[in-house]
């Protein structure tokens, strides 16, 4: 569904990816796990168009995403960012409805509330919170609402920028099954990013990992831990002894 | 001449060099926003509510500090017209002269460099903060164009409510020296009025208000220009503010001179 074909991105005289291959297939959670740094937060922007590749290709069902028409392309995909990226001007019920309000996707205000309260009620939230600004929610709620505004339009791609980092294990543990069950319930094409290793067992159906610009092991979850790769071997098991160079 | 001595001599010139292309291309880059900005002024889809805010922001909530700096200027301008006009018995012209200060270079001026000062740095502030905690991405992410959602209602809002800030700061102004004239300097209230209106021209008023719409494009757009390409962190939303306020107010300054060039000189 996805494919990218020798992507390269640099910023200046800093070559960030160095020609990535990677595809995803439809209905298929990916995970891609490297060190801070590696450019995966660059890869799926390149893949929706925040940045612009400097060589190498990025396919959607076999189509360039450069050439498609970029409001269809966009409404195809929802994204769930590390912060929550929530617009603080606006209470929690219009930015997980943002998209049902305005656009290709308008409905009538009324019934966008009324999905956006569902979407809420499914990411374990009530309908009191509808109401509150972002700043007034933890971070853990926040990214419950940042996952409800991601599924809202009901996308076919959706994409999770570090959705754990920040919160309590606990929380990130809620935050990780969530998004299994709504992938799955969905039938969603998901690809993570994360270095939480416990996410990646918890929400991924194949794992990537991105070193050095170039996708350096990719493969089913369950034969991650006998890759007989050192450098996936050092990343997953957290060692700071190994082929990856550390700073002390 | 050796290499090396040739370089050493023409340094200074070269970094001359390089500020010049450094500032011709951010009047290019600024150009072009400018032009991208305002075809979105004109092309759906449009955002009312988005809009709307912006003009209580710009407008409405600017009130109160035009309102202020207007009166006092008004009262401050009798004041010295009067000092002034004392030495050569012309103080009689006080009415004429707040008048023609005011609508024509004062009220315009002031209330451009208020709205730089309360506007242009929160849309900055405001923008940067959206762009580092990546709402900006995200707002892509939701199918709506940045440009469409944050910079043209608060261009339109500038173009439109800006124009109308003046004229209420032009009153207020002529008020002020109003108040100190007939209060404290010894005018009759009624010719006092009618020396200011008669004196005013269509062609000052109509000045004032195209400079009112000419400094609130010029303090949005930098605000948004500047809140859209800042950089990371706390410093960049900082210097994002910075930037934008300073690049407002000396505009606003040169665009006044050149509007005065435009409309007063014979």
């Amino acid at each position: 569904m996805i494919e990218l074909v020798g992507v390269h991105k640099g910023f200046g005289a800093k070559q960030v990816l160095r020609g990535v291959d990677l595809s995803i297939n439809r209905g298929e959670s990916m995970v891609v796990i490297g060190g801070s740094g590696t450019g995966k937060s660059v890869l799926l922007k390149c893949i929706l168009g925040l940045m612009e590749p400097d060589s190498g290709q990025i396919l959607l069902d076999g189509q360039d995403v450069r050439e498609a028409e970029r409001d269809a392309f966009l409404a195809r995909f929802g994204m769930l960012f590390q912060g929550g990226a929530l617009f603080d001007s606006l209470p929690v019920w219009q930015n997980v409805a943002f998209r049902l309000l305005r656009g290709r996707l308008k409905r009538p205000r009324e019934e966008a509330r009324e999905i956006a309260v569902e979407k809420l009620r499914r990411v374990g939230l009530g309908p009191e919170v509808a109401d509150l600004l972002p700043a007034e929610l933890s971070g853990g709620m926040q990214k419950r609402v940042g996952l409800a505004r991601a599924i809202a339009a009901e996308p076919e791609i959706i994409f999770f920028d570090e959705p754990t980092t920040g919160l309590d294990p606990i929380m990130a543990g809620v935050i990780n099954e969530l998004i299994r069950e709504i992938v799955t319930e969905m039938g969603a094409t998901a690809m993570t990013i994360t270095h939480d290793m416990t996410s990646v067992r918890a929400i991924a159906d194949k794992v990537a990992m991105l070193h050095a610009g170039k996708i350096r092991w990719s493969g089913p979850v369950g034969e991650m831990d006998a890759s007989g790769d050192p450098y996936l071997d050092q990343f997953i098991h957290g060692r700071a002894e190994g082929p990856i160079e550390t700073l002390r | 001449m050796s290499r090396a001595l040739f370089f050493r001599l023409s340094a200074p010139l070269a970094a001359l060099g390089r500020s010049v292309l450094g500032l011709l291309a951010a009047i290019g880059r600024v150009t072009l926003y400018a032009f991208e900005a305002l075809s979105h002024v004109f092309r759906p889809p449009f955002y009312p509510r988005e809009f709307a805010a912006a003009l209580l922001n710009v407008g409405w909530l600017s009130l109160p500090v035009v309102g202020l700096t207007a009166l006092f200027t008004g009262g401050a301008l009798a004041l010295q017209i009067y000092a002034g006009g004392e030495r050569f018995s012309a103080e009689a012209v006080v009415p004429q002269i707040v008048a023609i200060g005011i609508v024509r270079e004062l009220g315009p001026v002031l209330v451009g460099l208020m709205i730089a000062a309360r506007v242009t740095s929160s849309i900055a502030a405001e923008i940067a903060t959206m762009r580092v905690t990546e709402q900006i991405d995200a707002l892509v992410t939701l199918s709506t164009h940045p440009m469409k959602y944050l910079t043209a209602p608060r261009l339109l809002a500038g173009l439109l409510v800006v124009p109308a800030l003046v004229a209420v700061g032009d009153v207020i102004g002529i008020y002020g020296g109003f108040l100190v004239s007939t209060g404290s300097l010894g005018f009759a209230p009624g010719s006092y009025i009618q020396n200011t209106w008669d004196f005013l021209t269509r062609a000052d008023m109509i000045s004032s208000l195209a400079k009112g719409a000419a400094f609130g494009f010029i303090a949005t757009l930098m605000g948004c220009y500047h809140g859209m390409n800042s950089g990371r962190g706390a410093q960049g939303v900082g210097r994002a503010t910075k930037a934008s306020v300073e690049a407002a107010a000396v505009l606003i300054l040169a665009a006044n001179f050149l509007l005065t060039n435009i409309f007063f000189a014979a």
